[in-house]
């Protein structure tokens, strides 16, 4: 079965308007991309779109009530509920150090959560 | 009276920029004031990604491209007082601010750098007719409820204005579990960035109603409704198109402003359509000495602009610190066909550097020129693509360019097919 879907790449504010033939669940063409990271993107996007998630766990003895945090990786945009619902179980402590990481492994995606910033210990 | 080099009013990513780019060009003794209880400003309630993708060639959350700026001001001792909120600047570049500890204090400065940043838009400005509940909030205020209190502000949202922040938080809250019923537009365009209308609407079948507006707001104490009416190309709305949607939230992303009130009691001449100062190539405002950079010299879409014109103002202040001004006669910059304004308003007849001139589209185009003239004379002719009033744009004006020139420099676009 030979499908056609149009994307606009996400990769930079060009946001060029991509053209892409799938035939059995296969990326076989892609046209209308400026630079090679608008095909790459599209082979992705065509048949399971990935995202960088970002969030914010509880956090105690810090400045603010919770922390930014962000995945080191992509997730599948399919699974970001499940994701979601997986953040919302974590509580940390101050202090915290950008790039920690908060939870390992993330449905076993291979991605990291990680604090996307430092919070000291205040008391 | 404490007499500083510089003074910096504002520590978000402007305010740091600029005290880290002063330390570096020597200037040693300088003061950034900052009212809140920690340094970079807006970007820490904005925990998305997509931040620095020019300046560090990754793509970092808000909080995370602030961390970087706080460590190399903390790495040259910018000495930063926080919870310090400025109150007034006068003319001769007294700063006066009040804090708990040391309560109402004046000092002063050779050069002063405003980078306070902006304010959004609310209820009041843009005049929708209704009651008064509780639910309407701006999408900024949202943002930091949620981002750094954990505290989500509604469970079944509507979003008013396609602005960047609005499409932000319409993901953030679906995520954190609301239903975002849609979003409204009342341009026939949508305001924010391409990626933005992808990842954060598209991605989870949010609607985007273009050339609507909210025309009235029910409920007594909590928001209960709203009512959304299409637009004419004249914007008013039309009869009969009313939609009803239930809603316990009303965002409101409808535009910032330039923070502006220091700026304008201290005299400084604004700029009508940015509502920031006007100011020349080295982002001098029309006070000799007061500088003024970041989103409260107008606003940007990214941050990484921010920086960069923050580091050319304080190197302007540096090279007024050492040499004074200028005293030649200045070309006034204007906007022409298609294009809302322009940053730098002024170029110095004698300035030895290039000025990089920022301004934005009024009106989206796939295709269009860009020209530079002065009078009979075209400077600089270059293409674009996919023209949007939300992104900024840029054009370089160099020293060799002033060169006999007589009148105004002119900018303009004209759609090409
Ligand atoms: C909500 C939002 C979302 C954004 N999303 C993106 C994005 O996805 N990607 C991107 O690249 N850019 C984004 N931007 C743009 C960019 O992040 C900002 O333009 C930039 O951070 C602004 O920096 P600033 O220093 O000018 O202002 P601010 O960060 O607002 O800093 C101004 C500082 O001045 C202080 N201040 C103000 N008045 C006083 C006073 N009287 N006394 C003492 N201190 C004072 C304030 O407390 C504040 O800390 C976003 C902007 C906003 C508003
Ligand atoms: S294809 Fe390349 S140039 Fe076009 S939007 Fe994607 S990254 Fe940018």
């Amino acid at each position: 079965m030979t499908e056609n879907k149009e994307l606009i790449c996400i990769n930079c504010p060009m946001g060029c308007r991509l053209n892409v033939t799938i035939e059995d669940g296969r990326v076989t063409e892609v046209t209308g991309n400026t630079c090679p990271r608008g095909r790459e993107y599209a082979l992705k996007e065509a048949v399971d779109p990935m995202r960088i998630l970002t969030s914010t766990v509880r956090i105690e003895g810090a400045v603010h009530r919770v922390l930014p945090v962000i995945s080191d990786g992509e997730i599948p945009l399919r699974q970001m509920f499940e994701a979601m619902a997986e953040i919302k179980k974590i509580d940390v402590r101050a202090p915290i150090k950008e790039g920690d990481i908060v939870l390992h492994d993330i449905l076993g995606s291979g991605v990291n959560i990680i604090a996307s910033r430092t919070m000291d210990r205040v008391d | 009276m404490r007499h500083y080099q510089a003074i910096i009013i504002g520590g978000g990513s402007a305010g740091l920029s600029a005290a880290v780019t002063l330390k570096d060009r020597g200037i040693e003794d300088i003061l950034v004031l900052e009212k809140d209880r920690e340094p970079g400003g807006i970007l820490e309630q904005c925990i998305h990604n997509g931040f620095g993708l020019q300046r560090f060639k990754e793509q970092l959350s808000g909080p995370a491209y602030a961390e970087r700026y706080i460590k190399m001001a903390e790495e040259r001792n910018v000495k930063i007082k926080l919870n310090s909120m400025v109150i007034k600047l006068t003319p001769d570049r007294k700063v006066e601010y009040v804090n708990s500890e040391e309560g109402d204090v004046t000092v002063s400065a050779d050069a002063v750098i405003l980078a306070v940043g902006c304010y959004e838009r609310s209820r009041g400005a843009i005049n929708i007719y209704g009651t008064r509940p509780s639910g309407v909030y701006t999408a900024g205020q949202a943002q930091k409820y949620l981002n750094m209190n954990g505290y989500v502000v509604g469970r079944k949202v509507f979003i008013l204005g396609s602005g960047d922040i609005g499409l932000i938080m319409a993901r953030r809250m679906t995520l954190e579990g609301a239903t975002v019923v849609g979003v409204a537009e009342l341009m026939p365009y949508s305001n924010g960035l391409p990626r933005n209308m992808k990842q954060c609407l598209e991605d989870f079948n949010i609607p985007l109603y273009l050339s609507h507006t909210v025309t009235n707001i029910f409920g007594k104490d909590r928001l209960e409704g709203i009512e959304l009416s299409e637009v004419d190309d004249k914007r008013n709305p039309i009869k009969g198109s009313e939609k009803y949607f239930d809603v316990d939230t009303l965002l409101l992303s409808v535009g910032l402003i330039p923070e502006n009130h220091l700026a304008d009691e201290a005299g400084i001449e604004m700029d009508p359509v940015t509502r920031g100062p006007k100011v020349d190539e080295n982002y001098m405002t029309s006070i000799d000495g007061i500088f003024a950079c970041g989103n409260g010299l107008h606003v940007h879409d990214l941050v990484d602009f921010v920086s960069l014109q923050a580091e050319r103002a304080a190197e302007g202040a540096a090279r007024y610190l050492s040499d004074g001004k200028s005293e030649a006669g200045v070309i006034t910059l204007r906007n022409g066909s298609n294009v809302s304004y322009t940053v730098p308003k002024y170029i110095h007849k004698d300035a030895k550097i290039n000025t990089e001139v920022f301004f934005r589209a009024s009106r989206p185009m796939d295709k269009a020129s860009l020209t530079v003239s002065c009078g009979d004379r075209l400077i600089r002719k270059l293409a674009r693509r996919k023209v949007m009033p939300s992104e900024m744009d840029r054009v370089m004006i160099t020293a060799k360019d002033l060169k006999d020139l007589d009148g105004d420099i002119v900018i303009s676009m004209e759609e090409n097919a």
